[in-house]
């Protein structure tokens, strides 16, 4: 056994010394899930949501409210081919989150549809517990994937099966020009899951720029690039309680 | 004329009565006079006049665009309102209607009072008319056009009423009417005098309803001219009549839906568009409507549809009528769900966009489609949702950050260098320190539609300390004689 990391997780260093992929958010188990803000005017929310979201000729629902879309800007169709995705995206801009809450709902019903994602900022009263509970319920009960994005968000009370905190990391190298960002790079925590074990890993995105959907888009590292956190943290839990 | 008056008097000001207005639509050499107001026939200003002609003689003129397509659309729906004074309406060219009132006359007092009564109820909608009641449909044809107004004639005095008439008024093209003038045929009744033989054979080759002769034939009942009035559009309503009257809708509401959808399901319809009105005690009413992305007959969604929609509705002291209105319906055939119990999923999303549509708005729920511009934000229109499908989203060639700030917020620059963007910069009371940057990509103003003196931006993609990556543009450049110095913007951010 080690000493505890910095992370405050476990790390043993397996035998072979190799970064190995985590497995990213599955698409096909259909929860709710959160995504938090690591701070205030970071898109790598928006980015880690998009290229989770599940293949198809579906359409993905998008619902924001007034105060997301003032603070961190209104999502940019015209972009969304570069995080691999060419479906269409039905959008609903309401000013108040309770009405965010309300379409998500109608459309974490509705089986037409790829996914569904909101985004309300802030914490406000409507988004309380029951909320989400509605929410997972709804999005269990038709098998609809629905992501809920919340920025300026501190981790207020959620039943979402999973909840992660996303935030920018300095951009990887970009292969012709070195005084020039590169691909994205995003420090992906899952800090509350139901039946995986949390952890923090550095989320890169391989598929940028291709049109066509690579089958494994977003790499999950560990951050040490030594071994899978989660992995060894399951093992580690495991001695500890046994 | 009428029409454009009504419709621009409900948005803005009608210029004064003494402006003399034309309506002008596209002609082969620009632009033609298609109609005119009291004040521009007074000057002299005829329909068929080229504007720019006009507007050298009058410089005051008023010139708007006219709609005829919409003005023989109007005329048709005027055709159906004028059913009520008797069973057989239609359009009548571009520009009149026809009425079959044998038989009819009678029951509103005689044929005089009967015009008296159209007269007045044109005016009431504020529409002009010529009227005029001849035995057949050419002579009345000729006699609103050309005839004194308001005029009845009988079948023994119809060659006397017709006879002062000009040729133009047959409607035979401007080369037979030019072509009878030169021959000194000037009225009706000089060519009612000529031999039949001699214009029968002067105008052999002319298509029957060309022909002066077949067109003075039938207007002197020599020929017949049936018409050929289009059956009545079908109207899908549901009424609930109370007994007394009542201030909650609700409870109605399911009985109305069931019924309309029986009518819908008969005639093998579903709605695209309904309509709830509800009559109160005190006269007045109100009313809802609702709109759907794909026809429908189901009551269930057509009740959700209806149920935020009702909290707004005033009800007064109650009201006693109750009616659900299909104004727009489509065919739809009986539809199967799939064998295995799974439901069809573009009909769930069309379900779907209806409920969201009905309760916050169409502007709101939207599609995107997708506009060949360099400008970012004109890149992406969005269309409401129950107009049509979206589009995909286009392949890039560029980078674009994937939030995009509208409109773009101004940045103070702290530590400028002289090329490239700021190596500090303050955004929203946070200051960023700049670390790596690539740019920059120049997006020129589009001449064709932004104003004169619109600056050119310079584009920049910018990574601050902690990782954020930012899309900052710098609004002109240092004299380029555009304004003062250029002003630095942040305008999207990438993931």
């Amino acid at each position: 056994m080690n000493a505890d990391s910095p992370i405050g997780q476990v790390i043993s260093l397996s035998a072979k010394r190799l970064v190995q992929d985590v497995p990213a958010p599955q698409h096909g188990d259909a929860v709710l899930r959160d995504v938090l803000s690591g701070g205030p005017f970071d898109a790598a929310v928006t980015g880690f949501v998009l290229a989770c979201l599940p293949e198809g000729d579906k359409p993905v629902l998008w619902v924001s409210d007034r105060m997301s879309r003032r603070e961190n800007g209104r999502l940019y169709g015209a972009a969304l081919g570069h995080f691999g995705f060419a479906g269409k995206v039905l959008r609903v801009e309401v000013s108040n989150p309770r009405d965010v809450l309300w379409a998500m709902e109608e459309g974490a019903a509705c089986a037409g549809l790829a996914a569904v994602v909101g985004e309300i900022h802030g914490a406000p009263e409507v988004l309380s517990f029951t909320a989400t509970k509605r929410l997972a319920l709804r999005a269990e009960a038709a098998k609809v994937p629905v992501w809920l994005i919340r920025s300026g968000d501190h981790g207020a009370l959620s039943a979402a099966r999973e909840r992660w905190r996303l935030s920018s990391l300095p951009s990887r190298r970009h292969p012709y020009n070195p005084a020039a960002p590169g691909p994205p790079l995003w420090e992906a925590e899952l800090f509350r899951a139901r039946g995986r074990s949390p952890g923090v890993w550095q989320a890169a995105y391989d598929g940028a720029g291709q049109p066509k959907r690579s089958k494994d888009r977003l790499r999950l590292l560990s951050r040490s690039g030594d071994g899978p956190l989660a992995a060894d943290h399951r093992t580690a839990a495991d001695l500890a309680g046994g | 004329m009428d029409r454009w008056r009504r419709i621009t008097a409900q948005q803005r000001t009608l210029p004064g009565d003494d402006v003399p207005v034309v309506l002008s639509v596209q002609g082969t050499h620009g632009p033609v006079i298609h109609a005119v107001s009291a004040a521009a026939r007074k000057r002299g200003i005829l329909t068929g006049a080229r504007v720019v002609d006009v507007q050298a003689i009058h410089p005051d003129l008023h010139v708007e665009p006219g709609e005829p397509a919409r003005e023989v659309k109007l005329l048709d729906q005027i055709a159906l309102w004028a059913r009520r004074w008797c069973p057989w309406t239609v359009r009548d060219g571009v520009d009149g209607i026809v009425l079959d009132i044998s038989g009819a006359a009678h029951l509103f007092g005689g044929e005089a009072a009967l015009l008296r009564d159209m007269a007045t109820r044109f005016r009431m909608q504020g529409l002009g008319a010529r009227l005029a009641v001849a035995p057949t449909r050419g002579a009345a044809h000729m006699l609103a056009r050309y005839g004194p107004a308001g005029c009845i004639c009988g079948p023994e005095d119809m060659e006397v009423a017709l006879a002062p008439l000009p040729v133009a008024a047959l409607g035979v093209e401007d080369k037979t009417v030019q072509l009878l003038q030169r021959l000194g045929l000037k009225t009706l009744g000089a060519l009612m005098q000529v031999p039949r033989v001699a214009l029968m054979r002067r105008f052999d080759r002319v298509a029957a309803e060309l022909n002066p002769l077949v067109l003075l034939d039938r207007a002197l009942g020599r020929e017949g001219a049936p018409l050929d009035a289009p059956p009545e559009p079908p109207r899908w309503l549901a009424r609930a009549r109370l007994a007394e009257p009542v201030i909650d809708p609700v409870p109605h509401l399911e009985g109305l839906a069931r019924d309309l959808s029986g009518q819908l399901a008969k005639a093998e319809q579903g709605a695209r568009r309904l309509r709830l009105t509800i009559y109160r005690v005190d006269g007045e009413w109100r009313s809802r409507d609702v709109a759907l992305a794909q026809p429908s007959r189901e009551p269930a969604h057509l009740l959700r549809l209806m149920e935020g929609k009702l909290e707004g509705i005033d009800p007064g002291f109650g009201f006693d009528l109750l009616t659900l209105e299909a104004l727009v319906a489509e065919p739809l055939a009986l539809h199967q769900d799939h064998l295995d119990g799974a439901r069809d999923a573009g009909r769930d999303v069309a379900a779907l966009l209806d409920r969201l549509t009905a309760r916050l708005g169409p502007q709101k729920v939207t599609w995107s489609a997708w506009v060949e511009s360099h400008l970012p934000e004109r890149v992406e229109r969005r269309q409401p949702a129950l107009r049509g499908e979206g589009e995909a989203v286009p392949v890039l060639v560029r980078e674009r950050p994937l939030r995009l700030l509208e409109p773009a917020e101004e940045v103070a620059v702290l530590y400028a260098v002289p090329e490239g963007p700021p190596a500090q910069f303050r955004w929203r009371r946070v200051a960023f320190r700049m670390v790596r940057h690539e740019g920059p990509e120049r997006i020129a103003p589009e001449w064709w539609r932004d104003k004169a003196g619109t600056r050119l931006r310079d584009y920049y993609k910018v990574e601050v300390v902690d990782g954020r990556r930012f899309w900052l543009f710098r609004e002109g450049i240092l004299g380029d004689g555009r304004g003062g110095d250029p002003r630095w913007f942040v305008h999207g951010i990438f993931a």
